[in-house]
């Protein structure tokens, strides 16, 4: 049999044709540097950096494409709004779920002067909103949350999170790493005012792409990570201050967004209802068989509809590696197992040090590798019974 | 040259808004080029877009609120 490959939220994969042909595209017939010469290679290198842009705005129901700037990675994002925003004596609430791409620069900042609150979560890594509203103080001035657990799938109710940030006068930014381009996203809507996302998960784009929305206006309260040369305003030596220049300094990846570009097109195209209604039919499949194989253990909310299209769960008396490494070995399939570089998320839901084994699923996975998968569980915990 | 310009031109913050107001004009036909940023007009390594006279006020309406227009001049 085939690989089956269950670690979507790791880096999706397979990739769609069309973000491949795009990448070959790029390099064959375009190559240039975007806005840097203005010859037609140049500005054609300019077009595909802004389709993207415009389709990621689309997605994310951001009017604005230039409100959408490019990073190497959702992480890269993070970065650039704790140590744009923050500043020594202010508060700043963050979840007990949280991956360590939004803990480890909090809790940098946090050493640095900024107080920090990790509200805790439930044992299947629910926030509770009125947790958050408590947790405001005087001197708050973000809520930093994730939108989906990399660890559980557990959904944050982002609508009512963001209600709490607006009632109290803070800003809300969403860890959206999980969830762009698999869970339905309205950034203008909800009212968020940071959103950070990652290309080569949901978006179907490769690895080394992502970026972040930012609110309109709001990015004069957040100074760029990086400065340099930015194709604009070259008579200047400042950093341009408007959008997406102030943080959009040097070369970017333009094969990567090419590649990008035309992985959210196979995301707009399929629609993200249709996703989400696939991958959430896949995961309540997997959950239903694992509640059927005795001494399984499965975390994080019970309802496909409550979480992304991941599932944590472990095999008593087998170690999460040795799981993953006998699915690998014997039956050809991908899983991800351990702390899945979220500490904290697995303290919450009672699973650290040891962590669990987790499978995520994407659009082109089938019902038949999920059976195949269960039947392989089923084999695993019978040898070890 | 005398009378009214041969051309002129729309300068913009960066190529992410000249490609935007590339995109709207596009989609309502109105004719016009991208071209890199004169020299006599700015040092800039850019690009701005080039027009008709007559197309002025049409590019002008239709880009309002859409993509900042920073200047027009004569070519």
């Amino acid at each position: 049999m085939s690989a089956i490959y269950f670690d979507n939220a790791a880096t999706s994969w397979p990739k769609p044709e069309a973000m491949m042909r795009a990448m070959a595209d790029f390099n064959a017939n375009v190559g240039a540097n975007p806005g840097r010469s203005g010859h037609r290679l140049s500005i054609e290198a300019g077009r595909i950096v802004f389709d993207a842009r415009e389709r990621i705005a689309v997605l994310l129901g951001a009017g604005d494409p230039c409100t959408v700037i490019f990073a190497r990675n959702a992480t890269e994002a993070v970065n650039t709004a704790v140590r744009g925003l923050l500043r020594p004596g202010d508060h700043v609430i963050t979840s007990s779920m949280e991956h360590n791409s939004v803990m480890r620069p909090l809790r940098a900042a946090e050493r640095e002067g900024v107080e920090l609150t990790v509200v805790a979560c439930s044992a299947s890594g629910e926030i509770s909103p009125a947790d958050v509203a408590r947790a405001v103080k005087r001197n708050t001035r973000a809520l930093f949350v994730t939108h989906a657990s990399n660890v559980t799938g557990t959904i944050m109710p982002v609508d009512e999170l963001a209600a709490v940030a607006h009632e109290r006068g803070i800003l809300i930014c969403v860890d959206a790493a999980q969830t762009a381009g698999s869970v339905p996203i309205e950034v203008e809507k909800t009212g968020i005012d940071m959103l950070f996302f990652t290309g080569h998960k949901s978006l179907y784009g490769p690895q080394g792409t992502g970026g972040m929305y930012i609110r309109k206006g709001l990015e004069a309260l957040v100074a760029p990570l990086e400065r340099g040369g930015t194709g604009s305003r070259s008579e200047f030596e400042d950093q341009p201050e408007f959008m997406p220049d102030r943080f959009e300094s040097g070369t970017p990846n333009t094969i990567g967004i090419a590649g990008l570009g035309a992985g959210v097109e196979h995301v707009l195209s399929t629609g993200v209802e249709t996703i989400r209604k696939k991958e959430a039919a896949l995961t309540g499949l997997f959950m239903e068989g694992l509640r059927a194989v005795g001494g399984v253990t499965v975390y994080g909310p019970r309802e496909a509809l409550k979480k992304t299209a991941v599932v944590s769960f472990g095999i008593e008396g087998i170690s999460p590696s040795d799981i993953s490494f006998g699915l690998d070995e014997r039956f050809n399939i991908m899983s991800r197992p351990g702390l899945h570089c979220a500490p904290s998320a697995h303290r919450t839901i009672g699973t650290f040090p040891t962590g669990t084994v987790r499978f995520s699923f994407g659009i082109f996975n089938t019902e038949e590798e999920i059976n195949a998968a269960l039947r392989a569980i089923e084999i695993l915990v019978k040898e070890n019974k | 040259m005398t009378g009214k310009p041969d051309y002129l031109i729309a300068l913009f913050n960066s190529v992410s808004h000249v490609i935007r107001a590339e995109r709207i004009l596009n989609g309502q036909g109105i004719p016009h080029k991208i071209v890199p940023v004169p020299k006599h007009i700015s040092s800039d390594c850019g690009v701005c877009i080039r027009f008709l006279p007559e197309y002025r006020d049409q590019i002008i309406q239709k880009l309002e609120g859409k993509t900042e227009i920073i200047e027009i001049r004569e070519l």
